[in-house]
């Protein structure tokens, strides 16, 4: 068993769609319209074949009170992993990418948080060494 | 002037609420997801994070952090206010400053 594919909880998979590939710079992987939906996946360009990330409309009752009761917290339920978190930290705020914390210091690991516009605070990691 | 720092006394007794107080001093303005990492990967707290809200809400009630919204966020502040109230208590006002 692989891991091809994770979700995240987007509420517009169009908004989803522009930020996670022109802000962040994922690649497009799979636009495959299904009804008012659409299946829609994105890769990271370091690894075309690797996993995709479903963003998968957030429509049920259940997961937009766990997406607030996440941010409320601060708490990134994704994580993707970067060489540098400073760097990443201020290419994306010149965009415009709002931070919930900046780059920070966490014993083994560099981490920092951002919001995707779509109901999710993203961690960007790196590990030291 | 009513006695307030008994909460403060009860707030600073304890050592993970210190450490929170020190991750504030370090950089203000924390969710309490990173207070949280923060406690674990430089104390060695491992605090759930029920925990920790609960000892934030100690030192919220005490007055030594104010909690903020902003938009979908809350952050979490250091106010030293009460800390200087007990300085002056007992190291005394100045003589200008009395009455």
């Amino acid at each position: 068993m692989r891991i091809t594919t994770m979700s995240v909880l987007v509420d517009d998979q169009a908004r989803a769609l522009r930020f996670y590939t022109e802000v962040l710079g994922f690649v497009t992987k799979q636009e495959i319209p299904l009804g008012e939906h659409s299946w829609l996946t994105v890769a990271s360009p370091e690894d075309p074949d690797g996993t995709q990330i479903s963003l998968e409309p957030d429509e049920h009752p259940a997961a937009r009170p766990f997406k607030e009761a996440l941010v409320a917290d601060g708490i990134p339920f994704t994580s993707f992993g970067v060489d540098d978190v400073a760097a990443e930290y201020e290419r994306l705020t010149a965009l415009g990418v709002r931070f919930t914390q900046p780059p920070t210091d966490m014993g083994p690991v560099t981490t920092a948080v951002l919001d995707d516009t779509c109901g999710n605070l993203l961690q960007i990691a790196a590990m030291k060494g | 002037m009513g006695d307030v720092s008994g909460d403060v006394f009860k707030a600073l007794a304890d050592p993970t609420r210190r450490a929170i107080l020190d991750e504030l001093t370090d950089r203000d303005g924390q969710t309490l997801f990173e207070l949280c990492a923060r406690l674990a990967t430089k104390h060695g707290l491992g605090s759930s994070r029920q925990a920790v809200s609960q000892h934030v809400g100690v030192l919220t009630s005490a007055g030594l952090v104010s909690t903020r919204r902003e938009g979908r966020y809350t952050f979490h502040h250091l106010d030293p206010a009460p800390l200087r109230e007990l300085t002056r208590r007992w190291t005394g006002p100045h003589p200008e400053e009395d009455r």
